[in-house]
Parts: structure tokens; C-alpha cells; sequence
């Protein structure tokens, strides 16, 4: 797709993907609700993927569509559980620093910006007839393949410890590896549960004590 | 669709990336924020991949590695999100002033 000269079509699509994927990923941080954040970070995993495809890469943009499809379901969930404003029905603005934020932001933007108009690349586009998915399938099996086992060896230890940060700390499972694991108060400034969503344990004054207990 | 504009429009996904993860106060937040950083990485790793490396195959592999590191990020953020919360009932990033406990 991408010879030589990329037909006036392909340039159009461009546009449109790389529009929506930068709006969109602005619209993350302005959105109230952290649900709709996060299918708004999808919509612009989405459009990045869809420009790998413009720009040749079968494989690359299609994994892309797919895991961000599946990791943005994921993390919806965690939003639901994590959100501070219940369904995002009210204006939300949980920002800190934001005058450093904007101007870090605006300065990586103008770097990498200044980077891309006045650095100087070698112009070597990809051959169209070129078979891309063939290529990197050697490559993963072949010249780099202890690189290839080392990300899967990651991703293994990521496994199991996810699951040991995640899982309960107490020894037996019992009560006091609940501690933490209650709903959030929604009337946080009377620092009490309603009745009868906290079962207190007899003589264990666990509950309510913020993190001072080792 | 020139290489210049790819790395723009990537630049444009760092840089928003990068205002996010400090300003937002929610951990989950920032974690996004982090994510919208990998994902300009990707797409100015894939350009010049198609545009300026004439397509070696290093340069996906490269692309692979960073999806790769994306997954990881987000499974253990979210791991140590919810091991924070279970011991400090903290979500945020300004109540994570210490690391005991």
C-alpha cells in the first residue's frame, strides 16, 4: 500500500485515523466518567492500529486492533472498580499540577515535532510485494529468537506476579486478609460504613484504620 | 502520509500521554496515560519501520517488544493499584506519600 506514492485515498484515511486518534486520546483525560476514558483510549489504540495497516504492517495493526480491544474490556472492568464518580453523572476534574502537566506535554510534543520536521531519515519505504508477515515470523523463530522467548519469559513472571501482588496477604485466607477489600464509602466524610455492609470480627479493631497498622 | 507526519501525529500522542500521567491524580488515570505514551511509541516505531527502515523485520520485531512491554505495564499496574488499595484504601497518587506499610 505504502510504494512509492501513497494514492490520494490512503493519504486521506490517514488524516481521518490520525484525527480521531489524537482527539480521542485527548478526550481521555477531559472525559467525567473513567469508563468512557477508557473506551476513548481504545478509540485510539483503534485508529493507531488502522494506520500500521495504511502503512503496511498486516500483522502489527491487526495484533494491535485485537489485544487493545481485549486489554481496553479489561480495564473498563477495573474503571468500574476504581471510579470515584459513581456512572460519571457528575463533572469530574481529579487533576493535580496541571500548569507542569501542560507545559511537560506541550514540550515533549514540540520536541518530538521538532525532531520529525528537521531530522534527517533515510528514505526507504517499504516494498509493497514485500511479504511482512513471512519476514517477521523468521524473524521471531530465527535470528531473534532469544529476544522473542525473553518477552514471553516476561510476560510469565508478569503472570505470577500480578497474582501474588493481587491476591490476598493473609496466611490462611481468613478474616484479616480481607482488611482492604471492602467497598469504598460513598459518603466519605462520615468515615463509616452503612450497617450491615461490615460484619465486625469480635475484639479486632481492624476496620477504619487507615494504614497505620503494619 | 509522510514519515514527518507519522512522527507528528506520534509526537502528539506522547505529549498528551505524558500531560496526563502528571496531571491526573487517579493511579488507574495515570496508568492510562502511560498507555497513550506506548501508543504514539508504537506508531513512530511503525513508521519508520515502513518508511525509513524499508521494512526489516527488526524493526516489527521491535513493535512486538513494545506491545509486549505495554501488556506487562498494564498487568502489573493494576496489580500493585489494587495491592495499594487493599493496604491504605488509597487510589490516589497524593496519598501515596510513603512506601511503608
Amino acid at each position: 500500500m505504502s510504494g512509492a506514492q501513497p494514492s490520494l485515498v490512503v493519504h486521506g484515511a490517514f488524516w481521518v485515523f490520525a484525527l480521531v486518534a489524537v482527539v480521542s486520546g485527548w478526550r481521555v483525560f477531559r472525559t467525567d466518567s473513567m469508563v468512557r476514558a477508557t473506551f476513548l483510549l481504545l478509540a485510539s489504540f483503534l485508529n493507531v492500529g488502522a494506520i500500521l495497516l495504511l502503512l503496511g504492517g498486516a500483522y502489527l495493526g491487526i495484533a494491535l486492533l485485537f489485544m487493545m480491544t481485549v486489554e481496553m474490556t479489561v480495564m473498563a472492568v477495573f474503571m468500574v472498580a476504581f471510579m470515584m464518580n459513581p456512572a460519571g453523572l457528575n463533572p469530574m476534574s481529579m487533576v493535580h499540577q496541571p500548569r507542569v502537566a501542560a507545559v511537560a506535554g506541550w514540550a515533549v510534543f514540540a520536541g518530538g515535532a521538532a525532531v520529525a520536521v528537521w531530522g534527517r531519515f533515510p528514505r526507504r519505504p517499504l516494498d509493497p510485494a514485500a511479504d511482512v508477515i513471512g519476514a517477521l515470523g523468521t524473524e521471531l523463530m530465527g535470528r531473534s529468537m532469544l529476544i522473542f522467548e525473553t518477552a514471553g519469559v516476561a510476560l510469565v513472571a508478569t503472570m505470577i506476579g500480578s497474582v501474588v501482588l493481587s491476591s490476598r496477604r493473609s496466611r490462611f485466607g481468613d478474616e484479616a486478609g480481607d482488611i482492604g477489600s471492602l467497598p469504598p464509602m460513598l459518603d466519605s466524610a462520615a468515615g463509616t460504613y452503612p450497617p450491615g455492609v461490615v460484619s465486625e470480627p469480635a475484639g479486632a479493631g481492624h476496620h477504619g484504620s487507615h494504614g497505620d497498622h503494619s | 502520509m509522510t514519515l514527518t507526519t507519522v512522527l507528528v501525529v506520534a509526537a502528539a500522542l506522547v505529549g498528551l500521554g505524558l500531560w496526563g500521567a502528571l496531571a491526573q491524580q487517579s493511579i488507574v488515570m495515570l496508568l492510562m496515560g502511560i498507555e497513550l505514551m506506548i501508543n504514539g511509541v508504537l506508531l513512530a516505531a511503525g513508521g519508520l519501520w515502513a518508511l525509513a527502515a524499508g521494512g526489516d523485520p527488526k524493526g516489527q520485531l521491535l513493535v512486538v517488544v513494545a506491545m509486549a512491554v505495554m501488556a506487562v505495564e498494564m498487568a502489573i499496574g493494576f496489580a500493585i493499584v489494587v495491592a495499594v488499595y487493599r493496604a491504605r484504601q488509597v487510589d490516589l497518587t497524593d496519598g501515596l506519600d510513603s512506601m511503608a506499610g
